[in-house]
């Protein structure tokens, strides 16, 4: 391996990084504006433009806030709990194809921080792990609602992720590869695999929901019942990052969706785009493409959280394992039914 | 007809508690008849009113600030009767009564007045009653937009008559407009 290589790669992980983050941060204006909208408000629109410098205000206000920490045996993991979120929502970013390769200086760069053969359980191991830092941060609180919040939290990712796997099962079954890069270069042009796999597209989607702990089934924070859920003792930038890990695994969990159902950066006309523009003008196009499906789903996010109320904690497990599931299953079936009678 | 049936809105609903069907309890149909709704929001007008820079109108009987009345040669009307501190259910209004000077003719129209006149606008509750009660047609409650600024000190809430008696500017001008009529 040569230096260009490591040098390459570090630069495109730095860029990954402030675009995860930017991302995230103006998650949060766009999550305030969309409701705002929704509502028939305006929004935030005092710091800057419209509103564009207010997650810059808000980051500086809880940087300023008092750190709290509450009187807990556990003041290791009660630090660790929102690191654990952070850290883990970002580092699903690794294996994503932001975009097929650029030709640059002479040699191909791809756009992808490592291209491993199982990103896709890379991805679901990583996401699993999300949950931990819930757990760890509910715990150490040493409070009867966080501690609660975490038990849900568990429970429901637990359950949700059962049904992702299997719909997910489905999709591997077809693309027949576990790298994403492969899966996205499958869908060229308009060979999506939401048009092949609609069912197991709207249970991932579900199940989405659940693991970023998004409306319907942000059952882990609901303000109503439990103050504010895991996070209530936390306050500053430790409640900040489990905020902003809030936003950047939605951001993955969107991104993710694009990736497997929506074609990823494919768009129709690329090959004709890389015949007559070139390489880097159609990738660049190719991850401007990604970006907007991603956007298109974090609003996605965003209005169905302004939409429909949280769901009772019988109803999200009932929806779980009575609905989804068998559903999933049965979509698995019915896949494997389609492949063996067309594909030979 | 028996009661329960009866809907006189036109709206009545009946609850039923049947049970669910699969694809119900799946509550996809009905999630995308929400979202149709809300993105319906989307596109409909903001009701915000950005308030510094836009004011919202105001009704045609609005009451807001007070302000005392000098008639068309620019004279106070207030005679410090007291109507207005007596009919004020708040209990906002002081003043203290004097009497004019020969020389002072030209600044009041009745041989007494009010040397002090002072309303609290923390008590004030513009209900408009010491208007009604003035026989003279000193204070009126105008339409003006100005709300009293906020403070920390609560001695700047006590308005005087630097505050409350009309402009003479615009006296003047009122009684050129009554001419000129």
């Amino acid at each position: 391996m040569d230096s260009a290589i490591i040098l390459e790669k570090g630069i495109f992980i730095v860029i990954i990084f402030a675009i995860t983050m930017l991302m995230a941060m103006y998650s949060t204006l766009a999550e305030r504006k969309v409701a705002a909208w929704l509502q028939d408000r305006i929004g935030p629109n005092r710091a800057g433009k419209g509103g564009l410098l207010q997650p810059l205000a808000d980051g500086l206000k809880l940087f300023s806030k008092e750190e709290f920490l509450p009187d807990t045996p556990n003041k290791f993991l009660f630090v660790v709990g929102p690191a654990i979120s952070m850290s883990v929502a970002l580092m699903t970013s690794a294996v994503i194809p932001w975009g097929d390769k650029l030709h640059l200086f002479g040699r191909d760069i791809i756009l992808q921080a490592t291209d491993i053969d199982v990103a896709l359980l890379y991805v679901f191991g990583v996401l699993s792990v999300g949950v931990y830092g819930i757990m760890i941060g509910g715990w150490a609180s040493n409070n009867k609602f966080s501690l609660m919040s975490a038990m849900r939290a568990a429970s429901q990712m637990i359950s949700y992720e059962v049904a992702m796997g299997l719909a997910i099962i489905a999709l591997i079954m077809m693309t027949g590869t576990l790298s994403l890069r492969e899966i996205s270069a499958q869908q060229s042009g308009m060979n999506w695999n939401i048009f092949y796999q609609p069912v197991g597209f709207v249970i991932f989607l579900i199940c989405s929901f659940a693991e970023t702990n998004r409306t319907p089934f942000d059952l882990a924070e609901c303000e109503a019942e439990l103050i504010g859920g895991y996070h209530t003792e936390y306050s500053s930038m430790r409640m900040g990052f489990y905020l902003f890990a809030e936003y950047a695994s939605m951001f993955i969990s969107s991104t993710i969706l694009a990736v497997l159902y929506l074609g990823a950066y494919n768009y129709p006309g690329m090959s004709w785009a890389v015949e007559n523009w070139g390489v880097n003008i159609a990738n660049v196009i190719g991850i401007f493409v990604l970006f907007a499906k991603i956007c298109f789903f974090i609003f996605f996010f965003m209005w169905v959280r302004w939409t429909i109320p949280r769901f009772r904690y019988d109803q999200l497990m009932r929806l779980g394992w009575q609905m989804l599931i068998p559903l999933a299953i049965a979509n698995i079936v019915v896949t494997g039914i389609v492949i063996l009678l067309f594909d030979n | 007809m028996s009661i329960e049936t009866i809907s006189l809105s036109g709206r009545k609903k009946e609850v039923s508690n049947k049970k669910m069907t699969f694809w119900e309890s799946l509550y996809l149909v009905a999630i995308v008849k929400g979202l149709f709704i809300t993105i319906k929001h989307l596109f409909t007008r903001k009701v915000t009113i950005k308030y510094p820079e836009q004011v919202r109108t105001r009704s045609d009987v609005y009451r807001g600030q007070h302000m005392l009345m000098r008639d068309d040669e620019g004279r106070e009307r207030c005679t410090a009767c007291g109507l207005c501190a007596l009919s004020c259910p708040a209990e906002a209004i002081t003043m203290k009564a004097e009497e004019r000077k020969p020389e002072e003719k030209h600044l009041y129209r009745e041989e007494k007045y009010a040397s002090i006149y002072e309303i609290n606008m923390l008590r004030c509750i513009f209900c408009g009653l010491c208007e009604e009660a003035c026989p003279k047609e000193a204070i009126y409650l105008t339409k003006s937009k100005v709300l009293v600024p906020s403070n920390y000190d609560r001695e700047e809430f006590i308005f005087g008559k630097d505050k409350l008696v009309m402009p003479l500017e615009a006296a003047i001008a009122n009684g050129k407009l009554k001419n000129a009529n």
